[in-house]
């Protein structure tokens, strides 16, 4: 596809260990996909499929084995890493362990500014920071001046995701954004996703083990087992008519309260 | 009248728990009545920090060493599972010092420390006394025998440098009281009555719920999640207890081995091991596959109780309706084009509860008078279906 955002073409990433009796574990086999603009991509997987690996070497927080990432046509790794992570910016599982519980919450967005807007003034960046937090549905008042300990697991990823959005970014990858997050929560944090895709046109990849978030946010889905893509396809194509035995099989697991088993 | 009676397994009646440390007190289970029938499968849902942890804690009679009892009663069958506290009284200088006050004109506040009543240190002592010999009973005959406890991450419990068989052997001699290892002597007649081979009964008890015999001679470290999950449920389960306790059993597997780990439920209780099970945990879909009624909690608790289709497809307390809408569930016959409405807010701190309803913060159908007096039972929907919400007054 030409008009894709991003796209991946036989990443490889096989993970080596041990000295005298090497062991390698294939994390990712010839992973290939792309996300087009203001889409919502989701990878699906039980834990070890790779998911999060695909997540990190498209990050580049490591190298690919083998295989090239390229970013509206560019590849990846000879973008300067400041150009790249403007465009390109992650959150993740865990909110709590991505705060330095010594520093106020602001802490976090204060860096942010100074590399994204290095050149504006201190009142113009607390207004850019005001007006983020209010995107992500956050009241600034109630927010800045808090350390982590004093807000709950849903803002904190909230203020994340508003930290992203500092950079403007084209792309977003989430990993498993909102499985440490209590469900009444979670649903706030999928539905300000769906709103930034519709009001900003980000592009998502959204990695997640929950059927149920995949098929509530998504507009396509990859199926990931030990590190190969078995399905993919439109949402509903791949969720209510699978072809694969596996993701059949996956899918007859998920409890729903739609359906009983037995 | 007798009959029902005798159907019931579990009772437990304005139990209350807390927490003390540096921090203060923290009342996560306050004022919490239920009954489970023998035959039932009863799931406790609600947000993280509401108390489901604690309350199963509490129902064990033994509970973890920084949460202690306060007051209420836990009946299994017929034993009960506390001493409760005696009743502090006034001091006697403690009224002269108020009468003094009071004709002088000084208001005093409800919450004033001078007049908190308190318990006699002889009393305290003596109830102290009490209640170990009472934890120590319940140790040695009810748990295990009665009720089995299986605690939140207990898969990581078992001992890396044992082989599973061993730790059984280590886990029944203590049961036994330490009548398994002893060199069978003639002349105590006490360990002439252990069986020939004690692993004998634990492979039977593991092939009716599916697991293998070759699970006996593995390390911790060679099984997967969902399999040391089920050897551990397992071992709670050697000595067929009446009623199981589970805590979170589902939350760190993944779907294809949480089917696996919930079949085995059933496999128990089909094979007759087991009667009457309690799953606490925060997944609502993975409840709604097993369970027949459902208990909801929130800030320490029991708002709504139900069966499991009424409390999904027919809410009444205003969280219930937030929670199970709020669930991103997967819809096997279309896409889910509902849209997810969550709740805003954070549940209330315990430490200094409010005085009214628990919920009102975030609750979209508040009404002035919640904020001050807190919701009884209300029966909307007949006598099994109490409510702690004033919209059914």
């Amino acid at each position: 596809m030409k008009d894709a955002l991003l796209s991946i073409e036989n990443l490889n990433k096989t993970y080596i260990s041990g000295l005298i009796r090497v062991k390698e574990t294939h994390a990712a086999k010839n992973v290939t996909f792309n996300i087009g603009h203001g889409e919502v991509v989701s990878l699906v997987g039980e834990s070890g499929s790779g998911k999060s690996t695909v997540a990190n070497i498209i990050l580049r927080l490591f190298p690919p084995t083998s295989g090239s990432v390229l970013l509206s046509g560019k590849d990846v790794n000879e973008l300067p890493k400041k150009k790249y992570y403007k465009q390109v910016q992650g959150i993740f599982q865990d909110p709590y362990s991505s705060y330095n519980y010594f520093y106020k919450v602001d802490h976090v967005l204060n860096q942010a500014i100074s590399k994204s807007l290095s050149w504006v003034n201190m009142a113009e960046k607390k207004k850019v920071i005001s007006k983020v937090l209010d995107v992500v549905g956050l009241d600034p008042k109630e927010t800045l001046g808090r350390f982590p300990h004093q807000l709950s697991g849903g803002q904190l990823q909230r203020i994340l995701i508003a930290r992203c959005l500092l950079f403007r970014p084209r792309l977003l990858i989430a990993d498993e954004p909102t499985s440490m997050i209590d469900a009444c929560a979670r649903a706030e944090i999928l539905n300000l996703l769906l709103k930034l895709k519709e009001q900003s046109r980000i592009s998502l990849l959204f990695i997640t083990h929950d059927i149920g978030q995949a098929q509530y946010i998504s507009d396509r889905v990859f199926v990931m087992s030990k590190g190969e893509i078995v399905e993919s396809g439109d949402t509903n194509e791949v969720f209510l008519n699978p072809t694969e035995d596996y993701t059949k099989n996956l899918l007859n697991s998920v409890p729903s309260i739609y359906r009983k088993w037995s | 009248m007798l009959e029902e009676e005798n159907n019931t397994i579990l009772k437990v009646e304005h139990l209350a728990g807390y927490y003390r440390g540096s921090f203060g007190v923290v009342h996560a289970v306050d004022d919490v009545s239920f009954t489970v029938n023998t035959g039932d499968i009863v799931a406790i849902a609600g947000e993280s920090g509401c108390g489901k942890s604690s309350l199963a804690e509490l129902l064990t009679g033994v509970p973890i060493s920084l949460l202690h009892y306060e007051a209420g009663q836990v009946y299994i069958r017929d034993t009960t599972m506390y001493v409760p506290k005696p009743t502090p009284k006034l001091k006697k200088s403690q009224i002269k010092l108020r009468r003094k006050l009071e004709t002088q004109g000084i208001k005093i506040s409800p919450n004033d420390e001078r007049f908190e009543p308190k318990l006699d240190r002889s009393k305290r002592k003596e109830w102290k006394k009490v209640s170990k010999k009472r934890r120590d009973y319940i140790r040695k005959e009810i748990l295990c025998k009665e009720i089995g406890y299986v605690p939140q991450a207990s898969q990581d419990s078992l001992n890396p440098v044992k082989r599973i068989k061993n730790f059984i052997l280590d886990v029944m001699d203590q049961r036994l009281g330490g009548h398994l290892k002893e060199k069978k002597d003639k002349n105590n007649p006490e360990s002439m009555n252990v069986e020939e081979n004690p692993l004998d009964r634990v492979i039977e008890h593991f092939s009716t719920i599916g697991l293998d015999e070759t699970v006996l001679n593995k390390y911790p470290h060679e099984l997967s999640g969902g399999m040391k999950q089920r050897t551990v449920i397992g071992i709670s389960t050697l000595w067929n207890p009446n009623l199981l306790i589970v805590d979170e059993p589902t939350s760190a597997l993944d779907v294809t081995t949480q089917k696996l780990l919930l079949e085995t439920f059933i496999d128990l209780k089909k094979s007759g091991i087991l009667e009457t099970i309690l799953i606490i945990s925060h997944d609502i879909p993975t409840l709604y596959q097993i369970c027949d009624k459902a208990i909801i909690m929130y800030a320490g608790k029991i708002v709504e109780t139900g069966t499991m289709d009424e409390i999904i497809n027919d809410p009444l307390h205003p969280y219930t309706m937030g929670l199970v809408h709020s669930i991103a569930s997967f819809n096997p016959d279309g896409s889910a084009e509902t849209k997810l409405l969550g709740i805003p807010g954070r549940p209330p701190n315990l430490r200094d509860p409010p005085i009214g309803c628990r919920f009102y913060p975030r609750c979209p159908k508040r009404l002035p008078k919640c904020k001050e007096n807190y919701p009884p039972d209300f029966y909307p929907k007949g006598e099994k279906r109490p409510v702690t919400c004033w919209l059914y007054e």
